[in-house]
Parts: structure tokens; C-alpha cells; sequence
């Protein structure tokens, strides 16, 4: 229909549920790092009151431009405020944004590819139509016109944004593995059986597609949280809330870097890079964990296959 | 030929639907920008003034909306985009764009493309020589380069290369400003110096995601029975390697290039606004600041165009380098 592809090929269909993909997780090393730096970051967004003494990040209560000591592990910044307090303060905002937006897409993901795929015909060329040309819109200018004419984006404008534009490039996914699904057996016997529509998508087809819609999601979030980030370095999103991408904006506008204090703007955007890297890690993980060719090979069993091949 | 129809009209619907959004945003959006543009005024202006300017860039209140809408429709396609409100006031959008596009085309244009070629490349060798040395160090390193955020990895270099070595590379603009654009040898040089910290942001936070999905579908290609087949034969490592198996492990990779590309565009307005680079995306960023509802609208549909012809170029690459596209048409 579109030209669009995805490769799917590599996400092969996960066998059972649940079970078969703790153990993965136990075997891949990636997978665990990059859980336990989320980890890390779930438990400073709880409670965020157990790693700083400081109390109200964002007011203006120390003297400004000091360097790192034992009393501002960071520094602080030119207005007088606690880098390390504003970093640990700004991890539920930025994970929030990454996780509640991946989720809502990943669900749009999934109800219009299925929906697609399964209802074929008519419904499906005109839902694959809207799904490629959302993928094709440049969404981050749309977002920027966006943000301008909502005028100082709260969290909400900035979330429904991000899901109205994150959710296409799964939706695509979704629809090309629920087609190779649709004429299987298992599902072939499900209608034989007179079982509901309904029932085939949700107990039958879905749970198959575990591995893919994690990966659906952690993309999503990792997009989410990259343009949100982006949002609020250049002044779009609230420039009073606590968050990693407004702590870029405002190093920025200090010109911290120019002016000696480049902790300002490293500390923020290392963690926005941790944690995309804890999801891309886990992405990653799960690639190998569906499709056992990508695994890494050790040593031995790559002498053997040199042996072989020549 | 079925299928170049089909390829046009997809590109003529999204290209429409991208203007519609455009024209109907501001439109439905709180706040109007004849508020807007009398509070940047600062009231100095007299109501009958404003209302001139914005007629002059096609938003009449008093019309009906859908003759408004046919107008803006003609406007944008016959390169009436009416002058600049913003911070460069009576300017003509048009020449706004063309100023500014020569230094895009350039900087991401190219730096996109490159990425592209070089990501795929190492790719493949990466997962041809599988379990090597290259292979075993490129994946974890490149997860990581591709969570990156673009704007970042620009304030890092400039951190590195201009602030901690006294200016040892220039961080902003596309030359220096005391020059004169001239066909020199050393004005060339001096684009090329401003040029190297942004083109080096975008490889860095781009080529990650290229050489791993290069690499995982070349690693599928090379497990198909006909790269056996050819083994069998007896044919060349090197032909295995580009004529079976890259060739057709690359057309997932160019589609899959086709659907980033809003993601790159996304990065490079950043990446412009970071290092003060005058192409489009900073005058977007100038033109969200100062409320140049023109020069937006022109520039995002400028947006979606490059982005519809670069798409079109990809089906067109693929359709070169698989027949299974020439001949069903779809796939």
C-alpha cells in the first residue's frame, strides 16, 4: 500500500509469554544494565527527597557561580540554585514525560495497526494512509508551531503532543506483523471455533506479540523523551518546572558553558543520555532476545564457523 | 509506472494534508495573531495598521474561511509567502528562504547523507566479519551514540573543541562575520572551519542507529540460503558480500532512512539553533520567537517538501535495486 516497510523479519513471535523473557533478560547483559540505570532513575523520581537536602530546587537561596564541594556536589548555578538539588528534582518530569507519553502511543500503536491488519480492505487502506502520512510529516516543526500558538506549554499540551505525533511509527509496525499473523493456524482455528472477534485480537494474536510491542514502547518513550528534551532546551516548554530539559534552557541562556560553568549544561544532558541509552539498551536486548541470530558470538563457536566456511 | 502514479500521489495527499494542518492550527488555536502582534508592537501600531500587515500575509478575519483557505493554498504553491512580521519586518519570506537554504542544503543535506553512506558501510563489515574484534566493540558503543540528544552532543563539542581550547574551532555562525562571501580560497576554508563541530554533531548522533540496523539485517541476509548458494559457486568474498547479501540488506535500511528523516530534521533545527547556524531550522527557531507567522508557515511546508522529495528519491533507489518493486508495483 504505502511503499513503507518495516522490517519485521527480526521480530520473530516469542513463544511464551512471561517466562521466556525473564529468563532472556537474566542471560543478556545489556538488558540489565539498562534496567538497573532505570532503576536508578525510577527510585530518584519517587522519592527525590532521599538524595538532596535541598527542598525548593528552583529557588534562588545559595550563592551563585560557586564550583563542586561537599556542600553543592555540582556547583551552583549564576542564579543561585543547587545543580545537583535541580538534577534529582527534574527526574520525575522527564521520566513522567517519557513514560506516560511511550505508553498512551504504544496503545494508539497497537489499536490502529491491529485494527488495520485485522479488518483489511477499505479500513486498512485508509488507516495506513493516515498512518504514513503521520511518519512522513516532520513532526518537530509542526510541534514547534504547535507549542508557540498553545502559548507556555504545561505538561499536558506537551504530552498530547508527543503521543499524537510518536505513535505512527509503531502503528506501521504493528500492522505488518499482525498481516503475517492473520492467516496462521492458531488464529485460523480460533474463528473455526467461533470464538469473537475481540477475544482473537486480545487473547490470541496480541500475547504473541509481547516482544514487539516492548519495543514499540521503548521507542516511543526514548522518542518522547528526546523531543521533550529538545522542547525545553529551546524555551518551549514551562521555564518554571523542574526537569532536565528546562535546566539545558537555562544553562543555555546563562551561556553557562562561556562562562565556566559547564556542569550546568553536562550534568542534565547526561541524564537524558543515560536514560535513552537505558532504553535504547533495553530495545537492543530485546532484539537479540527475538531474534537469536543477533546475539553476540563467542569466540569458540566463531573459530567452528570459520572452520567450516573454508 | 502503476507504481510512479501511486508514489506521486502519496506525496501529493501528504503534502496536502501538511498544508491543511498548517493553515488550520493557528486558525483553531487560543489567541489570534492580531493580539499577538499588538502586544509585540507594543499598542504603537493603530488597529488599522495591524490588520493591514496581517492581510498582507493572508489572514482576513472577515472572509470566509474556505475562500481563505484556497488562497493560502495558491499562495503557497506559487511562492507568495507573503513578508516577514518578525524581527526582519517587510522582508519578503521568500528571500528569507533562499538565503537560508543554500547553508541547510549543505550542512544537514550533506552530513545526512554521509552519515547514511558511512553508517551502512560499517555495517556491513561489521556483521561480515561477525564475532571480530569490530563487531564485538561497535554495537554496545553505537546503542549509546543513538540515545544521544543532538543538542547535546553539539554543547559537548563545543565544550571540548571552542571553549576548552580557546577557540580553536569556531561554535557559531556559517563564517565569520568581518568576511565577505567571495569565491576565495580562504573564505571556502573559513565555511569549512564553521562548518566541522555541527557536521560532526549530526555524524555522531546519527550514525549509531544506521550501522546497527545495517548491520542486524545483514546478518539475516547472510544466514539466506542464495548467499550459500553463492558460496557454493565459488564466487569472490567480495562480491558475496556487496552483490548478495549488502544489496539486499540495504533496502530495508533506505526505507527505514526515508521514515528518520523527520527525525533528523528534528535534530538539525536543533543542531542550528546550538551553533547559530543560518539555515532554515534557526529561522524557524527566529521565527517561533517572534511570532512570524508567514515565515513559519513557509518553512514548514518547505520542511515537508524536502522531506517528500527525499522519500521519493529513497522509493526510487529502492525500486532501482529490487525488482520485486518494478514488477508487482507494491510491496
Amino acid at each position: 500500500m504505502t511503499g513503507l516497510l518495516v522490517d519485521t523479519s527480526g521480530r520473530a513471535v516469542t513463544r511464551r509469554r512471561g517466562s521466556g523473557l525473564t529468563a532472556a533478560i537474566r542471560r543478556s547483559r545489556k538488558a540489565q544494565v539498562g534496567l538497573v540505570i532505570l532503576l536508578v532513575f525510577c527510585i530518584v523520581a519517587v522519592v527525590p527527597g532521599l538524595f538532596t537536602s535541598v527542598r525548593h530546587p528552583n529557588a534562588l537561596q545559595f550563592t551563585p557561580r560557586l564550583g563542586p564541594s561537599g556542600e553543592h556536589w555540582l556547583g551552583t548555578t549564576s542564579l543561585g540554585q543547587d545543580i545537583w538539588a535541580q538534577l534529582v528534582y527534574g527526574t520525575r518530569q522527564s521520566l513522567v514525560i517519557a513514560v506516560v507519553a511511550g505508553l498512551f502511543a504504544t496503545v494508539l500503536s497497537v489499536l490502529v495497526g491491529v485494527t488495520a491488519a485485522y479488518l483489511g480492505g477499505l479500513p486498512d487502506d485508509v488507516l495506513s494512509m493516515i498512518t504514513s502520512v503521520f511518519l512522513v510529516i516532520p513532526t518537530f516543526p509542526l510541534i514547534i508551531i504547535f507549542a508557540t500558538y498553545a502559548g507556555k506549554s504545561t505538561l499536558i499540551v506537551v504530552l498530547i503532543v508527543l503521543v499524537v505525533t510518536g505513535w505512527s511509527y509503531g502503528a506501521n509496525q504493528m500492522r505488518a506483523q499482525m498481516l503475517s499473523l492473520r492467516n496462521r493456524e492458531f488464529l485460523e482455528s480460533a474463528r473455526v471455533r467461533g470464538e469473537r472477534r475481540t477475544y482473537i485480537i486480545f487473547a490470541e494474536a496480541l500475547p504473541t506479540m509481547t516482544s514487539l510491542i516492548v519495543a514499540i514502547f521503548l521507542g516511543a518513550a526514548l522518542y518522547s523523551l528526546l523531543t521533550a528534551a529538545g522542547l525545553q532546551f529551546i524555551g518551549l516548554g514551562d521555564p518554571d518546572s523542574s526537569s532536565w530539559g528546562t535546566m539545558l534552557y537555562w544553562s543555555e541562556s546563562q551561556s553557562a558553558l562561556q562562562t565556566g560553568m559547564p556542569l550546568w549544561s553536562i550534568a542534565p544532558g547526561l541524564c537524558v543520555a543515560l536514560l535513552g541509552v537505558s532504553f535504547a539498551l533495553i530495545n537492543y536486548a530485546f532484539d537479540e532476545i527475538s531474534n537469536p541470530a543477533l546475539r553476540p558470538v563467542r569466540r569458540r563457536h566463531v573459530k567452528r564457523a570459520r572452520d567450516r566456511n573454508t | 509506472m502503476r507504481y510512479v502514479v501511486r508514489r506521486l500521489g502519496f506525496f501529493a495527499l501528504t503534502l496536502w494534508v501538511a498544508l491543511t494542518l498548517n493553515f488550520f492550527i493557528p486558525r483553531f488555536m487560543p489567541g489570534n495573531p492580531l493580539d499577538a502582534l499588538r502586544a509585540r508592537t507594543h499598542d504603537r501600531l493603530s488597529p488599522a495598521a495591524l490588520e493591514q500587515m496581517l492581510t498582507s500575509y493572508g489572514f482576513k478575519p472577515h472572509q470566509n474561511i474556505f475562500v481563505q483557505y484556497l488562497e493560502y493554498l495558491r499562495n503557497m504553491f506559487t511562492g507568495h509567502w507573503g513578508i516577514s512580521i518578525g524581527a526582519t519586518l517587510g522582508e519578503p519570506v521568500s528571500t528569507i528562504v533562499w538565503q537560508a537554504l543554500p547553508w541547510t542544503l549543505g550542512l544537514v543535506g550533506v552530513t545526512t547523507v554521509l552519515a547514511f553512506l558511512l553508517g551502512s558501510l560499517i555495517g556491513v563489515v561489521a556483521a561480515w566479519r561477525r564475532g571480530g574484534r569490530l563487531d564485538s566493540v561497535l554495537p554496545p558503543v553505537f546503542v549509546v551514540t543513538s540515545a544521544l540528544p543532538y543538542f547535546w552532543v553539539g554543547l559537548m563539542l563545543i565544550l571540548v573543541f571552542s571553549v576548552w581550547t580557546h577557540g580553536w574551532l569556531p561554535s557559531d555562525f556559517n563564517y565569520d562575520p568581518d568576511l565577505l562571501p567571495e569565491f576565495s580560497l580562504g573564505f571556502i576554508e573559513n565555511v569549512l572551519k564553521h562548518a566541522v563541530l555541527p557536521a560532526a554533531t549530526i555524524l555522531i548522533a546519527s550514525i549509531g542507529a544506521w550501522i546497527l540496523t545495517m548491520r542486524n539485517n545483514m546478518i539475516t541476509t547472510l544466514a539466506e540460503d542464495y548467499v550459500r548458494m553463492g558460496r557454493a559457486k565459488g564466487l569472490s568474498n567480495s562480491r558475496i558480500m556487496t552483490d548478495y547479501a549488502a544489496r539486499n540488506a540495504m533496502l530495508p535500511n533506505l526505507s527505514g532512512f526515508a521514515m528518520s528523516l523527520g527525525f533528523v530534521i528534528t535534530g538539525s533545527i536543533l543542531v542550528e539553533y546550538v551553533f547559530n547556524y543560518p539555515g532554515l531550522g534557526y529561522q524557524l527557531y527566529n521565527a517561533v520567537q517572534n511570532t512570524d507567522y508567514p515565515l513559519m508557515q513557509a518553512l514548514f511546508m518547505l520542511f515537508t517538501v524536502a522531506v517528500l522529495v527525499a522519500l521519493l528519491v529513497c522509493d526510487f533507489a529502492i525500486a532501482w535495486l529490487d525488482p520485486r518493486v518494478r514488477a508487482t508495483g507494491s510491496r
